[in-house]
């Protein structure tokens, strides 16, 4: 799935990384902690959370995802904002409660990658 | 690899917003050195664990990261109160961070069986009162 697809599909506003949403992306996986992030996920391309703090943003990029959707219209700071442009990382957020975003995504083909061993 | 590369960072044990910053380094050096992927990607997760756990629980300290030709080795130091139970500490979903921490994302009690997950070794001296020092290894050589 293109990222733009995900845009579209979770009606969500761009806040960077407009020259990526072309890039095609093949999981996801959503939670609000990211020490589950970094225990369980394993080559997801796409990051759910409605956890706003630079920790999401390094926690992406430890684990090479290319887009975080903050879902329930959290807003997240210029300052993280400014970091996932340093990582290449495409941010944008949706009004949809996390349930229902992955609900959508899921249904339009965007699965879990199996877990890590 | 002609020579060791060795990098020095001291972590901020006030800031939990810049927690993390010392293992994003690491992974774009690793980069810059044309580590692989995989390799890139234990390393920098262990690191982050550490690092995200020296912030909550040791009011910072140090980290030291050398590049050889078969390994990458972390050295993470600190000055808190130390591990009574390493073995508890071991358990997955065993954690001892506030709820504040946990607000915050972290504190699942996933950090050190993380980091021993994502590495090749991983060996712990702590002493009660005087300070924790974590030293884990990943070969260069991808399984």
């Amino acid at each position: 799935m293109k990222i733009g697809q995900i845009k579209e599909l979770l009606d969500a506003e761009l806040l960077c990384g407009e020259e990526y949403l072309d890039h095609d992306v093949f999981s996801a996986c959503c939670s609000d902690m990211m020490s589950d992030v970094l225990a369980y996920v394993k080559d997801q391309g796409v990051l759910l959370t409605g956890l706003v703090n630079p920790q999401v943003i390094r926690t992406a990029d430890m684990m090479d995802m290319v887009c975080i959707v903050f879902v329930r219209s959290k807003v997240p700071t210029e300052e993280m904002v400014a970091l996932a442009k340093e990582f290449g990382i495409v941010v944008m957020k949706s009004r949809y409660r996390a349930y229902e975003a992955c609900g959508h995504l899921y249904t339009a083909g965007l699965v879990p990658a199996p877990e890590e061993k | 690899m002609a020579e060791n590369v060795t990098f020095h960072f001291d972590v901020d044990g006030e800031n939990f917003t810049s927690a993390g910053e010392a293992s994003v380094l690491v992974k774009k050096k690793l980069r810059q050195l044309g580590l692989s992927p995989e390799v890139i990607r234990r390393v920098s997760i262990a690191m982050y664990e550490g690092e995200i756990n020296m912030v909550i629980h040791a009011d910072g300290g140090t980290a030291d990261v050398t590049v050889t030709d078969d390994e990458v080795i972390i050295v993470l130091a600190d000055r808190g109160p130390g591990i009574p139970d390493i073995s508890l500490a071991m358990q997955e979903g065993y954690s001892t961070a506030r709820d504040n921490i946990r607000a915050l994302g972290f504190g699942a009690g996933m950090g050190l069986p993380n980091m021993k997950k994502y590495t090749d070794s991983m060996e712990i001296e702590t002493e009660l009162g005087v300070g924790t020092t974590i030293t884990m290894k990943v070969s260069c050589k991808d399984a």
